[in-house]
């Protein structure tokens, strides 16, 4: 066992440190969150500027360790998260080198790298919920098209994006996990209407896309028709894998400043609440161990990330809520304020135990795919 | 970063596991719940052959010469075996009482609350023990004694250890529940195959492999604040895992004859040790103000 960078990590990770020193000061401000065309430009532009550096490809190809430095450094240091580049960067574009033509990687991936282009992911439906196999939006072969009619539904990003991952149901009759294809869908076809979802948190993070008769090309089908189930499960492993490992590290250093600030207005002299924070403090530093843990693990494996980040997320989800309810009560009267810092934080920490796999159902892959318990009701 | 276990701690880990598996199997373990308060030497002397006492002290001094990370392996597997003893006390007795080292002194210690496990059988006893009381002990297998006035700073090397025993306690606590949700049919199915139940086997899991990460990571880094955190998610683990197995087990979890019990009352039992979870707590919570968040 052993937490020391190798000499390559060590010499990437100071590379990288002293890069972002460099370029973040020289940063434009960042937009309002509201502002949905000045999000897409500076997530974009911050993208592109990872490219010109040479970072940009640093999920796809880099092992499991340096994508871990990279995280780690970039969130210490401040620097702008994926943003409106994540389901492109980090579920559509490895999805797209793992199962993609030589075409449709040359068609996709450099623009994804660049900062050129967005992707949406069209995966949930109004009925469907966390049973992602029951989607029932039709597509059927007319020529050299799909013609694609339904709906989507919890679609981040779907008002700036240019392409969006979609799964349609390409054989009716088939069983519920098969019958299933994966289709690159370009946002700007005619037949698409993007409705704007206000979140509880008061944002409109995501949004209902409608889609009538859209026409999407043959050629825009990743894997083959009906087997769109298979190229999902691909794409879930690397949302579920190291997804969330930037965020750990900011939960680390939000601990830190929640501390300075009881300490400021004198709720550190409360021993529940202090106890309460020493405990997180455990709870984050595990859970930071745990991500090292998959990590080599995965590294070991080959790099592809395995079921243990059911585990990972099931934790990782209900530490973000405490800590951000714990925060409330280091507020007091000023939690109720959505004006002060950590009172959204709080609201949009509720999502985590539902996106991606809500806890119940990574519970069952825990239970049936790593306990091996019988699968049933 | 290779934060993982290499082929030589694996074969550690698998031979300390054998050796327990051989010597201290069911059987054994509920022959030394009939006869409370006496500790089985021949084993303890097996266990000083093996090098377990000795795992950290140097070759040079008839020591195995291994680190703290290895040292864990092991008690992390006495924990999984629920192997009775003051197991901490004399392997921290190793290299300064003479026969601790071998298995030939069971020492045991004052711990930093003031209570003394195994006082009557041990040959050495480290600390003052002038008027101790003894306890009934809630757990079958670990006689305990109260020394009034006791206290002391802990020791960061036993608060991991004990870390580690409860680590293992943990994962047995998970391999039984799945065991039993496998076999034990209700309803015409495993009781596994309910969602309530799988649901019950997957937090145990979840907090096995979280207390994993921190005790291993504890043992690498041996930083005090990684302790302390490792202890908190290691007693959380043990002790939740009992419970949630113990509910597994439903009616037969309740009865003394299901091994549960002694899981529990050995979890409960260890986290009293070395100054309980709040000294944790607090170190953990100093440590955030001194920058130790980021």
């Amino acid at each position: 066992m052993d937490l020391a960078d190798s000499p390559e990590d060590a010499e990437f990770r100071a590379r990288l440190r002293e890069w972002l020193g460099k370029v973040l000061p020289t940063l434009p401000p960042k937009p309002s969150p509201d502002d949905w065309p000045g999000r897409r430009a500076y997530d974009l532009g911050w993208q592109r500027t990872l490219y010109d550096a040479g970072y940009a490809d640093v999920h796809w190809q880099a092992s499991p360790g340096v994508r871990l430095i990279f995280l780690e450094e970039t969130e210490k240091a401040g620097a702008p998260y994926v943003g409106a580049g994540f389901v492109g960067l980090l579920h559509a574009g490895p999805t797209i080198a793992a199962e993609g033509t030589a075409e449709q990687r040359a068609r996709w991936l450099p623009p994804i790298l660049r900062g050129e282009e967005v992707w949406c992911q069209g995966f949930s439906e109004p009925d469907a919920g966390s049973d992602l196999a029951a989607l029932r939006t039709r597509a059927w072969r007319d020529g050299d098209d799909y013609v694609v009619s339904g709906s989507k539904i919890w679609t981040s990003h779907a008002e700036v994006a240019d392409w969006c991952e979609l799964l349609v149901r390409t054989d009716p009759a088939a069983p519920k996990h098969q019958g299933i294809t994966w289709l690159a869908m370009p946002m700007d076809a005619p037949g698409i209407t993007v409705r704007p979802l206000r979140t509880l948190a008061g944002s409109a993070e995501f949004a209902e896309v409608f889609l009538d008769e859209v026409r999407v090309p043959v050629t825009h089908r990743v894997g083959e028709e009906n087997d769109g189930w298979r190229v999902t499960m691909v794409t879930l492993s690397f949302e579920r894998g190291t997804a969330f490992v930037g965020e750990v590290v900011a939960c680390r250093r939000v601990l830190g400043e929640l501390a300075v600030e009881a300490r400021r207005n004198g709720r550190w002299d409360d021993p529940v609440l202090r106890r309460r924070l020493g405990a997180l403090n455990a709870e984050f530093r595990a859970l930071w161990r745990l991500t090292q843990w998959n990590v080599s693990e995965a590294e070991a494996k080959g790099g592809l990330p395995g079921v243990g980040g059911s585990v990972f997320k099931l934790r990782y989800s209900q530490a973000r809520q405490e800590l951000y309810d714990t925060a409330a009560d280091v507020l007091g009267d000023e939690s109720l304020d959505t004006d002060r810092p950590w009172v959204h934080d709080r609201l949009s920490s509720l999502s985590y135990t539902i996106a991606a796999g809500t806890s119940q159902i990574q519970r069952n892959i825990v239970a049936e795919r790593i306990l091996g318990l019988p699968k049933g009701r | 970063m290779r934060f993982r276990l290499t082929e030589d701690q694996r074969a550690l880990r698998d031979g300390v596991r054998g050796l327990l598996a051989r010597r201290f199997d069911r059987a054994a373990l509920r022959a030394a719940v009939d006869r409370p308060g006496r500790l089985d030497r021949a084993l303890w002397r097996e266990l000083g052959a093996a090098g377990f006492f000795a795992l950290r002290l140097p070759e040079a001094d008839g020591g195995v010469g291994l680190g703290l990370p290895e040292t864990v392996l092991a008690f992390e597997e006495a924990g999984r075996a629920l192997l009775p003893g003051p197991l901490v006390a004399t392997h921290l007795a190793a290299g300064r009482v003479p026969g601790a080292a071998e298995g030939e002194t069971v020492v045991a210690a004052v711990d930093a609350g003031g209570l003394v496990e195994w006082l009557t059988e041990a040959d050495v006893v480290c600390g003052e023990v002038g008027g101790a009381v003894p306890l009934r002990s809630v757990d079958p297998l670990t006689p305990l004694h109260r020394v009034p006035g006791a206290s002391a700073a802990a020791d960061p090397v036993a608060v991991l250890l004990t870390a580690a025993e409860q680590l293992g306690t943990a994962t047995r606590a998970c391999e039984l529940a799945v065991q039993h949700a496998r076999a034990r049919e209700q309803f015409g199915q495993p009781i596994g195959a309910f969602q309530a139940v799988k649901h019950l086997c997957a937090e145990l899991l979840v907090r096995v492999e979280v207390a994993r990460a921190a005790v291993y990571a504890a043992a690498v880094t041996a930083d005090p604040v990684d302790i302390a955190a490792a202890r908190l998610l290691a007693d959380e683990a043990a002790v939740g895992g009992a419970r949630d197995c113990l509910q597994v087990h439903g009616g037969m979890g309740f009865t003394w004859e299901a091994d549960v019990h002694l899981l529990l009352k050995r979890a409960w039992l260890r986290t009293r040790r070395a100054g309980g979870g709040t000294e944790s707590e607090e170190l953990l919570a100093a440590d955030l103000l001194s920058g130790g968040g980021r």
